[in-house]
């Protein structure tokens, strides 16, 4: 598969690295410090810009894309850059990471598929503690409480 | 009418105040508390709200619900499309308008139902290629969004139209010739006015047709 993903974090990087051995790889990178998580060797293709410049998206390929990950540390630019991907594009496949769990539920609402990490991590964790089985991530992905996070 | 803008840099500011001054119910909602603090000195405590105007917690205190117009201003085109997307999705705010810095982000802003969109950098980018594109035709104002072009005109002893009354004149489509000064003195145009050499003609143009008002007034020699 095509895979493109806008943002070279430890996330972002991770995910390029994984699976870079079995797919076809580019990553979007505004900062090219942060290219240096990737390593020396690797197999990613690489550009360097924004995720929301339109010319910088087809250069990475996204109109081949079977899948784009759009995990920059901004909330909005993850999200604006998804509807680009999907309403210019056609992108089928788009995952968002989404920090604000009041914001990824509004946004789930419009059908995108948003990941809240701290969610993710507070009920592992609680699991953990509990020492009940680890869910999937869908499980923890929803606001269980009305708190201020 | 109760309007929200979001964003208190200048834009927000002054688009504050004149809708202030037209005693419109406002709240403008700035993130950084030093700037907000700034903002309240000068707009009033009442009109500024301390906070980030893309979470929704913060946008169900401001009155999102209530609010009859949502504008969002700040600098950036992805916090700008938040800001709208939320005000329609979760609020159903009945006029949604947008900033965008990037005129290519327009149409992604229309398509997810922003009212209106304004582009600055559209609108200096039409003005300034018309600029270049001609010493002759000089834009002095832009209508909606910049399609529509007030411009001016000086004619010299070259152009072809001096002597010709303007109802003589084949205008482009929705075009006119609105005012004319002459001699310092502005005058009212009308079909009957003969053009002179010196005239400084006032038109409004659509701005896809403003080549062929220059090419009128002042053909290439």
């Amino acid at each position: 598969m095509n895979i493109l993903i806008f943002g070279c974090g430890r996330t972002g990087a991770a995910l390029a690295l994984g699976l870079s051995t079995d797919h076809q790889v580019t990553i979007i990178e505004q900062n090219p410090e942060a290219l240096r998580r990737l390593g020396q060797r690797h197999k990613c293709k690489v550009v360097i810009g924004s995720g929301l410049d339109e010319d910088i998206l087809v250069r990475a390929g996204i109109k081949e894309a079977d899948v784009f990950i759009a995990v920059t540390r901004g909330d909005n630019t993850n999200l604006m850059a998804a509807q680009i991907a999907q309403l210019s594009y056609g992108v089928k496949r788009i995952c968002v990471r989404v920090a604000d769990p009041y914001r990824a539920d509004a946004y789930r609402n419009l059908g995108f598929f948003c990941i809240t990490p701290s969610l993710i991590l507070a009920g592992m964790m609680t699991d953990w503690i509990d020492e009940k089985p680890y869910q999937t991530a869908d499980a923890y992905n929803v606001i269980k409480n009305e708190v201020q996070i | 009418m109760y309007m929200i803008l979001v964003g208190g840099g200048n834009v927000g500011a002054q688009l504050a105040k004149r809708l202030i001054a037209r005693e419109h119910e406002v709240l403008l909602m700035e993130k950084d508390s030093r700037q907000a603090q700034r903002l309240a000195s000068m707009l009033g405590e009442n009109s500024i709200y301390v906070g980030d105007g893309c979470e929704i917690q913060t946008q169900r205190d401001a009155g999102f619900g209530r609010a009859d117009v949502v504008v969002a201003v700040t600098g950036e085109d992805e916090d700008n499309l938040v800001v709208c997307q939320m005000a329609k999705t979760v609020w159903n705010v009945n006029r949604v308008l947008a900033r965008v810095n990037d005129p290519s982000h327009e149409a992604l802003f229309q398509s997810i139902g922003v009212n209106q969109t304004i582009s600055a950098t559209g609108i200096i980018y039409s003005l300034l290629d018309q600029q270049i594109s001609s010493d002759d035709l000089i834009p002095v104002g832009a209508l909606q969004r910049g399609s529509i072009e007030v411009v001016e005109a000086v004619l010299s002893n070259r152009s072809p139209v001096i002597g010709l009354a303007v109802r003589d004149l084949k205008l482009p489509p929705q075009t006119n010739i609105v005012w004319l000064i002459r001699d310092d003195q502005g005058h009212i145009v009308d079909g009957t006015t003969a053009l002179q050499e010196g005239d400084t003609l006032v038109a409004v143009v659509p701005q896809v047709h403003a080549g062929a008002l220059r090419e009128i007034l002042h053909p290439e020699f």
